[in-house]
């Protein structure tokens, strides 16, 4: 498989309710060793095998860097998405042997800062979990304004008010409680770097507002995992393997190739690190991108795509794999 | 303008208005005409709130086209040293959103640079322009002693008075170029010292 995906041989340790829509799930090593080290902001990309499926899906370690006898995730029931989140909530139960791959962290904290902002939506906050019990244990300078549907989907944020006390701001949608952002951003000390995950609505919202109010890029860090949308069918021309392929509608273009015998690079399996980037050679039809790796000008030229998330809708597509 | 050599021998831009709440210059002589060029492509009423922070040096020109540009605060400083204690009060107290210009001589902006660097700002987010002298502020690499305003290849060590290489090999962290003496092996050996940095 590809380089930087070596995979870990795990054995689910626990599965804990956390409420109506999240569950947790923990890994040991079969072997009982312990697992390899990472920082907070890390993924693991979990195998899903379910039947004659075999689904790869990125999810956030949440647990303390520090502690590397388990990793434990926490996953969001999809009831519409493309059933990954249902086969964990299903299928998985204690004593299951999986495979996960090492860690990969396309969302480390930037330990320079002199203070860490954090601006978390929904199930955007496990990675927050891991970078907070991170600086925590270095005694860094963080604060977490979380926003969540309702106060009992609000997902660990008891936990995080218990241990952080004040460093934790909490808003919930039902009680029309919303971020001051601009207020926000322009009280912050120089020197303060800002990191968002969340849904792409509120991702781009905060870096659109930070970068107006002066922020320099460098100092926004975001984190979205685009699942794949499902979509129409459509066939693909591999030009390099020499194969033509039909994707279909609840599979992604990467998974597709995968299932071809075609093995591209990939690490997020979420259209933000850039692996999988795919050179178009000809096209007639529409790209559809939901990644954030490419810039508008690669999305407007369609010369590139990301298989992992993207789809197309036309004629004819040929790729360079 | 300096040419790229090593990896750590400073770039430098064309100072461009970024957006933001504050603007803070940070110039030297010359590097007043970056700031006045950049003015022309500022969006109006960009310079109420705006901070310069000018040493005109021996020369003292400039200062009053500086004021023309109506900026919310101007201060003149005979020196970088004189400077430098306001310069750490206004980063120390500025908030996300304030954004840092350094134009004119290499010393200056590296000097400059070093302080923002402390405060917490990432290199890559400071405006930068070189104007003016090519001269280097150098670090003798045995002694550490730094000598300002080199102009000359190879240099005296205004501190060791070893007879130093002036390298591209440049420290933000100290904001000088790295000197190596020329001669260890035989002390009497004296290459010829030329003007390299005017």
């Amino acid at each position: 498989m590809s380089t930087g995906t070596t995979k870990l041989d795990v054995v689910v340790s626990d599965v804990v309710p956390v409420n109506d829509l999240v569950t947790r799930f923990h890994f040991r090593r079969r072997d009982g060793g312990l697992l390899p080290t990472f920082s907070g902001g890390a993924h693991v990309v979990v195998e899903m095998r379910d039947s004659d499926r075999t689904r790869l899906n990125p999810y956030s370690l949440m647990g303390s860097p520090l502690d590397t006898r388990e990793y434990t995730i926490s996953v969001r029931r999809d009831d519409v998405g493309r059933g990954g989140s249902l086969f964990m909530h299903r299928q998985v139960k204690p004593g299951l042997e999986m495979v996960i791959s090492y860690p990969v962290n396309l969302f480390s904290l930037d330990l320079r800062a002199k203070k860490h902002l954090m601006l978390a939506g929904g199930i955007g906050i496990t990675p927050f979990m891991a970078q907070t019990s991170q600086l925590a244990a270095a005694g860094g300078n963080f604060e977490l304004h979380y926003t969540c549907r309702t106060a009992s989907l609000g997902t660990y944020a008891d936990v995080l008010q218990q241990r952080y006390g004040n460093r934790v701001h909490l808003y919930h949608d039902d009680r029309e409680q919303r971020i001051d952002l601009d207020r926000l951003l322009s009280s912050q000390p120089l020197g303060t770097h800002l990191y968002v995950c969340g849904p792409a609505g509120m991702i781009n919202w905060v870096r659109h507002r930070a970068a107006a109010l002066g922020w320099p890029s460098e100092t926004v860090h975001f984190e979205h995992f685009a699942a794949p949308q499902p979509g129409a069918p459509f066939d693909v021309t591999l030009a390099v393997s020499g194969k033509t392929i039909r994707v279909g509608e609840q599979q992604s273009l990467l998974e597709a190739m995968e299932a071809a015998g075609v093995d591209p690079p990939y690490l997020c399996r979420g259209g933000v690190c850039g692996q999988c980037e795919t050179n178009v050679i000809s096209s007639d039809g529409k790209f559809i991108h939901n990644d954030h790796w490419l810039s508008e000008e690669d999305h407007r030229s369609g010369c590139k795509i990301m298989p992992c998330v993207s789809r197309f809708e036309g004629k004819s597509l040929v790729l360079e794999r | 303008m300096a040419a790229k050599t090593i990896i750590s021998r400073p770039i430098y831009g064309t100072l461009s208005p970024q957006p933001g709440k504050h603007h803070l210059f940070v110039a030297d002589a010359e590097g007043a005409l970056a700031i006045i060029d950049m003015a022309g492509k500022a969006p109006p009423g960009f310079f109420d709130g705006a901070e310069i922070d000018f040493i005109p040096g021996p020369e003292g020109k400039h200062i009053a086209a500086l004021e023309a540009l109506r900026p919310a605060q101007l201060h003149i400083a005979p020196s970088f040293a004189s400077l430098l204690p306001r310069l750490k009060q206004t980063l120390t107290n500025a908030h996300m959103g304030l954004r840092l210009y350094l134009a004119g001589t290499e010393g200056l902006i590296g000097q400059a640079m070093q302080v923002a660097l402390e405060a917490g700002m990432d290199h890559t987010s400071i405006q930068t322009e070189h104007r003016g002298s090519l001269a280097r502020r150098m670090q003798c690499v045995h002694c550490k002693g730094i000598t300002e305003n080199v102009t000359t290849q190879p240099a005296l060590c205004a501190h060791c008075g070893l007879l130093l290489l002036v390298r591209d090999h440049y420290s933000r962290r100290l904001a000088a170029f790295q000197g190596v003496c020329i001669n260890a092996e035989d002390r009497s050996e004296i290459p010829p010292m030329e003007e390299a940095f005017p």
